[in-house]
């Protein structure tokens, strides 16, 4: 399988860079791919790219972004780097993590 | 993912020996192996807990490292703590070279960085990230030992618990399937044994460290409080953390097994042999000491210890109270010379002050310079001094682990003891006694405004030792023991024993005197009676003479008359039969007498 396996959005220089750390097609898995699917193309249309790095395929790559829990999003850009675990269902949630919504 | 991993190996490892069922796998740590029966269970998680600074990471580094040199068997360290760098220059210290091992490839290093600030939780997830490494690093070297160093750093990291703990129980049962032997860490809780109750998922084997301070001298301790299906030793044992790692000590494994000799080995003092049935004590056993201050301990020791050197054998003299040059200082004035033994190094100090460390340090200390001198005799100066260093019955197990110790490579071991005052039997070294196979007792006798040392044997076993009390002199020639004297009035030493002995001597010397006068008056009055005896004799053999004279007159007055009468007779014609009958019967008396 590719690294890469979606790039929605892919243009050169992209300003956010997402990779999304699975471990095979689990349900959470899944659904977290869709869920940052959903929350990509409303807040941040055109301007991102997201990785998904599936684990049981490529075990090495799970210590660069010291991945423990999957599924992991990881904001590779804008620095810092931010992780973000669990399948993504909480919208809210997501956005503060990813700094695209001030905390309240 | 399941096709990746391995199945469970139980016993594959070579190293595990098979005691009692449970295949075990050795730590190599030392000491542990005895305590637990042959090390962890092989194949199964075992979880070691305790407060912070107490040893748990090198215990798992320990076992790693031991794992990889001394049973092929390689390693995985996943810690959430310290980073490969900080973990290698730690156990640097001493003495592994985990970066050589790391090098080569016997043991994998995995530095886990969790960082609760940069991470969010948004739903569901699992720790599968975390098995995906595990798997990634055990099949890389091909691991059989695997330590996880703190789990406890996850609570921390990640902040949904019970997806925690549901992810914990499947990563335990996971590394049982994946069949390598696990130490886990964690950290101590304050009701129970760790922080967020892991030994609810690790039921296997369960070792808690425990660092305590007691009278400002901290000691380290180990128990093992659950290990299913394998006896072990529920006690606690102090361990240390040495220039060479960790090592537990336990009091009971070495057991009552020891070979004996029936060598014996002089005191250097021959009336003290004399009174050990004339050989002195027995090569290999203990020898206690005790005595109130001033009562000649040192001396007594150090007299044993020249002896021994002088013979030719190494002594190694531990000292806990004088400097060796103070010592040699105070022994030449009793003209005991021991600079040439410590030039042909047959004597070797080693002075140390109890308080500089610990009760568990002083023992590997001691341990270490015995493995190196290889000594026939030790001698401990004071083995009390060490109360200092920890509790009595903290002194004990050592004495009794340190008399095991020396007992098992037959090592003559004398340890003095001081006592405080008041009656020396009824000090606490009663305890310590019981362990000792000679006890000598050195005590002060006050009186006649005077103190004076004497020496009993209180027991010597295996030998019919004296019961006697002896006066023991110190003076510029050495010890010398007398016979007190005991008397009436009891035991009398010093002065008191001199004049006592002056005191007999002048009346024997009266005696004798007595007698020879008494001889002379009777030698006169037998003289006197012989001279006596003499005159009667003169006077008997002068009388029986004059006697012979008379006989012999009246014999020949009888003859000269019967010649006369037969001639009277022939000239009257008389009958001569009858003159004849009637003198002869005259004559016959006469001759008698």
């Amino acid at each position: 399988m590719k690294k890469i396996i979606s790039a929605v959005g892919s243009r050169k220089g992209a300003e956010w860079r997402l990779r999304l750390y699975v471990a095979g097609q689990t349900p959470k898995s899944l659904a977290a791919l869709s869920n940052l699917r959903k929350i990509c193309k409303v807040h941040l249309r055109g301007r991102y790219r997201i990785e998904v790095v599936d684990l049981l395929r490529q075990p090495e790559l799970s210590r660069g972004d010291q991945i423990l829990a999957i599924p992991t999003l990881v904001r590779r850009l804008p620095v810092p780097v931010r992780k973000i675990i669990g399948d993504l269902s909480n919208t809210d949630r997501v956005l503060v993590g990813l700094n695209l919504r001030p905390a309240c | 993912m399941q096709k990746k991993r391995r199945r469970a190996r139980p016993g594959a490892s070579k190293a595990g020996p098979r005691t009692g069922g449970l295949p075990k796998c050795p730590t190599g740590i030392q000491g542990f192996d005895e305590i637990t029966g042959g090390g962890l269970p092989l194949g199964r998680p075992t979880l070691v807990c305790g407060g912070a600074g107490c040893g748990k990471t090198l215990f798992a580094a320990e076992f790693l490292i031991r794992g990889a040199v001394l049973f092929g068997e390689p390693g995985v360290f996943m810690s959430f703590e310290e980073t490969a760098e900080e973990l290698k220059a730690n156990v640097a210290s001493l003495g592994f070279d985990l970066a050589g091992l790391v090098r080569r490839g016997r043991i994998l290093l995995e530095h886990v960085h969790i960082e609760r600030s940069e991470i969010h939780e948004t739903g569901e997830y699992d720790l599968e990230g975390l098995f995906v490494r595990l798997n990634l690093a055990i099949d890389a070297i091909g691991a059989k030992r695997v330590v996880l160093d703190t789990l406890e750093a996850l609570f921390a990291g990640l902040p949904n618990e019970a997806i925690l703990r549901a992810e914990l129980r499947r990563l335990f049962r996971w590394l049982k399937v994946k069949g390598v032997t696990a130490v886990i860490t964690a950290e101590r809780g304050r009701e129970q044994l760790t922080r967020h109750g892991l030994e609810e998922y690790v039921s296997d084997c369960v070792v808690l460290l425990d660092h305590r301070v007691n009278d400002q001298i901290a000691t380290r301790h180990l128990r093992v409080v659950k290990y299913r299906g394998a006896l072990h030793g529920t006690n606690e044992f102090p361990f240390l953390i040495g220039d060479k790692g960790i090592s537990v000590l336990p009091i009971t494994s070495l057991g009552l097994t020891h070979r004996v000799s029936n060598d014996r080995v002089s005191t250097g003092i021959p009336r003290l042999d004399a009174m050990l049935s004339g050989k002195g004590f027995f090569r290999g056993s203990s020898i206690l000491l005790t005595g109130t201050p001033g009562t000649g301990k040192t001396i007594t020791a150090a007299c044993f210890a020249q002896a021994a050197a002088r013979r030719g054998e190494r002594v190694l003299f531990f000292s806990f109270e004088e400097s060796p040059n103070q010592i040699i200082r105070n022994m030449r004035s009793i003209g005991l010379r021991l600079e040439p033994l410590i030039r042909r190094n047959l004597l070797r100090f080693h002075s140390a002050r109890p308080t500089v460390y610990g009760l568990e340090m002083h023992l590997a200390t001691m341990f270490r310079q015995i493995a190196e001198f290889q000594p026939h005799i030790v001698i401990m100066d004071p083995i009390t001094s060490l109360m200092a260093a920890g509790t009595d019955s903290e002194t004990k197990g050592m004495v009794t682990r340190l008399i095991d110790y020396l007992k098992g490579s037959q090592v003559t071991s004398l340890f003095t003891s001081l006592t405080h005052g008041g009656h020396a039997l009824q000090q606490s070294e009663i305890a310590m006694s019981s362990l000792m196979d000679s006890w000598l007792l050195l005590q002060d006798f006050e009186g006649n405004g005077e103190r004076n040392r004497v020496l009993y044997v209180i027991k010597a076993r295996g030998m019919a030792h004296s019961n006697q009390v002896r006066e023991f002199l110190i003076s510029s020639k050495g010890i010398d023991l007398v016979d007190a004297y005991i008397g009436p009035s009891g035991v009398l030493t010093g002065s008191a024993r001199a004049a006592q002995t002056a005191q007999e001597t002048a009346a024997t010397l009266a005696n004798h005197q007595e007698a020879s006068r008494r001889k002379r008056e009777l030698d006169r009055k037998r003289s006197a009676l012989e001279r006596q005896i003499g005159g009667l004799r003169s006077e008997y053999e002068d009388s029986a003479e004059e006697l012979r004279q008379i006989d012999r007159q009246v014999g020949t007055r009888v003859r000269l008359l019967s010649s006369e009468r037969t001639e009277l007779g022939r000239l009257r014609h008389a009958d001569v039969s009858e003159a004849t009958r009637v003198l002869g019967r005259n004559g016959a008396n006469g001759l008698k007498v």
